[in-house]
């Protein structure tokens, strides 16, 4: 077992954790980011196989081997826990445990997809939009695959670009949003003239596939793997053949972590005040947790967090930045919003929960996140509740259940470590 | 250019780019079946970020590890549910 | 007596305590109504083991969880799949020669109580459980324990018990037990009979219980099939629950259906704190690595906490509650709830239809308490 006395520890190493390093290492701390992937960038920003990084990526990359930070990649957070003087974060690489003695956190954990169930979506080859894209970085051949993509958000269309310009045939873009909100979002973009461009020239990159709005998948079709989808626009139905099916509805913030530490939430996202700070003192929050809102919104409140954990101010022309990003992400939200159909695809036979099989019509009895839980076990799985739990809350309104230690599935002799650390003299329990 | 590298899957050999993941390797070499569900139902990545653990695999005797977060490495070797 | 008309039964409480009693109730013609402040299972059932084992801190205990085992063979055929009912037997394992003999003393009062093991030496431990560390120098086996999901026994007694007429009422508070009636938000019920079934918050509704909150704590691992096919158990164990005001872990290891792994235990008495005290959990972990080499390789999914309602003679409170009329005690199981809870039903049962019991109840009666508390001030 190592530990590490800091100032900060950075748990994330996307936009917004590499944002917070920086600003924090500029003020002199010592500061680690703590990132279960595989090299930093988060999902966005992820390194394509034998690709160099290019742009806001490259350029975040370097300020942030630059910056004198250490970093700790593939290493997993199973644990944070407040002591006297600040914060002891557990963690996990290969195996082996870590722990770091932290005065402040910053949270930059990101955001994941929300999967919405439907009959089909457990086949092989059915997989999320982004996750499409973090599979096409991380090596996945898609060199001529028929391919749909569907779903909500933002992310359908630079994820065509990507999967068409590696080869594939994509087949159709179905975007459950209909067209008038569409349009009203297209619009309100001329305040930021830069999206519309990026949004012309994604659309030209993949200008002979079909993008459909108001249109969904309501089924995924196949056996041992997804061969073709149904697709309806509510008045028209139609089966489409294909090799991947690309889905997901929006993203949902990390939260487990923050809501661990008692940090107040609202709405699924992490409450915090002007300086990012949580509701618990020496925890701030950055990016996605705080509110979905894109790479430039999720840089600077890194930036701000990462300052203000070291005691430093915020200038007010990175308030105002923050301001004008915050006021983009709000539009993106209500542009997106989900239709009741798609949180009504799934049939009484449809698996709800992934993990542990529990079908839709198991759940009709229990009223709760912690009755489902106990009743079929949905939620007690290795993904301790993150797939199904987002589903649920948007099929049934149930909110999440608490969270208890550890945050992500652990090596029991990293626990047996953690415990120790627990007695030793410099950590309060 | 990435170099190529090769791994065990299932007893067989199989072929990857350095520096891409088991999950993406298994998927180019045809294997959809990466975890099989409690009711037997077989399994492969969704979310391709380490949330979801449907791509768990047996990878150098050590049960349940992500496929899609980690590297491959020459002479890996990984058992997947199709074979258990 | 036999059945009798149809007059009136509340069950406070709807762990499996409460499930059996109705159950049993239910069976003697009462009309019976469980209310439950939360929902079924939702209190200690929903986080035990869910062992349904003999113990022999006391002849009292032996008694009462060989009854029961008797009860629990019984009902296995009828249970359902969300039980997951699994007659994996325990094995009570020896570090050395001391324990050895203990285990053969075991051995013969089980043998006397008609309770059916058998001794492994070194080897055949081994052959039954490979991954058991190599220095032990053998076990008892009890084959007729057994291992269940608690909320599912409690939800499948309930349904039944449903299905012949009881009524469950959920998210429904008794604030005040009162003569043959009890107190709710808004509504007083009336019976003939009222149980507390509360387990270990049961003090709050009949104050003068001698029931206090014993946390422990839990872990639970990824699948891993037949990684070990008995509920395995340490000798220490019984010291551990026996020992009331110190803190203490003893190795306690559960094979699910599932193929997941149950990791226990520990016992503390910090009144109601829930939170995970990552000093006895981690001694907790480390106790199981001392006779389970290979679970430091093992994922952890989940840990949580519990309360065991204890009692200070380590015997459950099965009776009338004389000071109130119509009052009937089922609580105070300390770690023996889910395998106490049919023989319980049973003992409460019959004591309230007048009828003998098939094992000697006065150990288990709640007026036990008073009489000692009298004495105390007199």
């Amino acid at each position: 077992m190592s530990e590490r006395e800091i100032d900060v520890a950075i748990i994330g190493g996307g936009p917004a954790g590499m944002a917070a390093a920086v600003a924090a290492r500029e003020a002199n701390g010592r500061v680690v980011v703590i990132d279960e992937g595989l090299a930093p960038g988060g999902q966005i920003w992820r390194d394509k196989l034998g690709v160099a990084a290019r742009g806001q990526a490259a350029q975040w990359k370097s300020r942030l081997l630059a910056s004198g930070a250490e970093l700790f990649a593939s290493t997993s957070v199973v644990d944070v826990r407040r002591r006297e003087n600040g914060f002891s974060v557990i963690a996990e690489r290969s195996g082996e445990p870590l722990t770091f003695q932290a005065r402040a956190i910053v949270l930059a954990t990101g955001a994941r997809e929300r999967f919405l169930p439907f009959p089909g979506w457990t086949l092989p080859n059915v997989v999320g939009v982004g996750g499409a894209q973090a599979l096409l970085k991380s090596g996945l051949n898609v060199q001529g695959k028929r391919i749909v993509i569907a779903g909500a958000g933002p992310l359908l269309l630079p994820v065509a670009a990507s999967l068409s310009s590696a080869g594939a045939d994509l087949v159709l873009v179905a975007e459950q949003t209909p067209w008038s909100s569409l349009a009203a979002y297209s619009l309100s973009l001329w305040r930021t003239p830069m999206m519309i461009a990026q949004a012309v020239r994604l659309r030209a990159s993949f200008a002979r596939t079909r993008y459909a709005s108001g249109t969904w998948v309501t089924r995924a079709n196949g056996d041992g793997s997804v061969r073709s989808v149904t697709v309806t626009n509510g008045r028209k139905t139609r089966e489409i053949q294909c090799d991947l099916l690309c889905v997901a509805f929006g993203l949902v913030g990390n939260t487990e972590l923050a809501r661990l530490l008692g940090c107040q939430t609202r709405s699924g996202a992490v409450i915090v005040d002007d300086e990012q700070a949580t509701s618990i003192w020496g925890v701030f929050c950055a990016g996605e947790p705080t509110g979905i809102g894109g790479v430039d919104l999720s840089l600077v409140e890194g930036t701000i967090a990462g300052a203000v954990a070291m005691g430093r101010g915020v200038s007010p022309a990175l308030r105002r930045r923050r301001e004008r990003m915050r006021s983009y992400a709000a539009r993106l939200e209500s542009a997106f919003a989900l239709r009741p159909e798609v949180s009504a695809l799934a049939t009484p036979d449809t698996i709800v929960c992934r993990c542990e099989d529990v079908r839709m019509a198991d759940l009709e009895r229990s009223w709760s996140s912690r009755q489902a839980k106990l009743y079929t076990r949905a939620g007690m799985g290795a993904c301790q509740g993150r797939i199904c739990g987002a589903a649920l809350e948007c099929l049934m309104g149930w909110r999440p259940d608490s969270v208890r230690p550890p945050i992500q599935p652990a090596r029991l002799s990293t626990m047996l470590d953690a415990g120790r650390a627990s007695q030793s003299p410099s950590g309060a329990t | 250019m990435s170099a190529s590298i090769e791994l065990v899957v299932n007893g067989r050999t199989v072929t990857a780019l350095e520096g891409s993941t088991v999950a993406t390797a298994l998927i180019n070499a045809s294997e959809l079946g990466f975890r099989a569900s409690p009711q037997d139902d077989v399994r492969a990545p969704l979310c391709g970020m380490g949330i979801c653990y449907e791509c768990r695999v047996t990878i150098d005797g050590l049960a349940h590890q992500r496929a899609c977060m980690t590297r491959v490495r020459a002479g890996m070797n990984v058992v997947t549910a199709v074979l258990k | 007596m036999n059945r009798r008309q149809r007059s009136d039964a509340i069950v406070v409480g709807a762990g499996i305590v409460g499930a059996a009693c109705a159950a049993a109730l239910i069976d003697d013609g009462w009309r019976v109504t469980i209310v439950d402040r939360a929902f079924a299972s939702a209190g200690t059932t929903s986080v035990g083991m869910g062992h349904v084992v003999v113990m022999d801190d006391s002849p009292e205990q032996l008694a009462l969880t060989a009854y029961s085992e008797r009860l629990w063979r019984d009902l296995a055929p009828e249970l359902d799949v969300r039980s997951e009912h699994d007659p994996c037997g325990t094995l009570w394992v020896a570090e050395d020669a001391a324990q050895l003999d203990a285990v053969r003393t075991k051995h013969s009062v089980y043998a006397d109580a008609g309770v059916v093991s058998e001794m492994l030496d070194e080897h055949g431990l081994r052959e039954a459980e490979p991954n058991l560390h190599h220095g032990l120098v053998g076990a008892l086996r009890v084959p007729g324990d057994s291992v269940v999901y608690p909320p599912g026994v409690t939800m499948r007694l309930l349904a039944q018990a449903q299905a012949r007429g009881a009524s469950l009422r959920e998210g429904v508070e008794v604030c005040e037990v009162l003569p043959n009636a009890v107190r709710c938000d808004g509504e007083t019920l009336h019976a003939e009979v009222i149980v507390n079934a509360t387990g270990a918050s049961a003090a709050e509704l009949t104050p003068g219980l001698p029931i206090v909150p014993r946390k422990g704590h839990l872990a639970i691992t990824d699948r891993y099939p037949g990684f070990c096919r008995h509920q395995l158990v340490e000798l220490g164990y019984l010291t551990s629950a026996h020992v009331m005001t110190t803190e203490s872990v003893a190795f306690n290891l559960q094979p699910r259906r599932t193929g997941q792994m149950l990791i226990g235990s520990s016992r503390e008495l910090v009144g109601w704190d829930p939170s995970i005290n990552h000093a006895v959990l981690g001694r907790m972990l480390g106790r199981a690595t001392e006779f389970v080499p290979r679970i430091c390789d093992l994922s952890i999914i989940r840990c949580w906490t519990g309360f065991r309602p204890a009692t200070p003679d380590k015997l459950p409170l099965i009776g009338p509650w004389d000071p109130t009329p119509g009052l009937w005690i089922a609580a105070g199981h300390e770690g023996l709830g889910i395998t106490m809870s049919l023989g319980t039903a049973r003992l409460l049962a019959d004591q309230i239809a007048g009828r003998a019991t098939e094992i000697d109840a006065s150990p288990f009666m709640p007026t036990r308490v008073i009489d000692a508390t009298v004495e105390e001030h007199s």
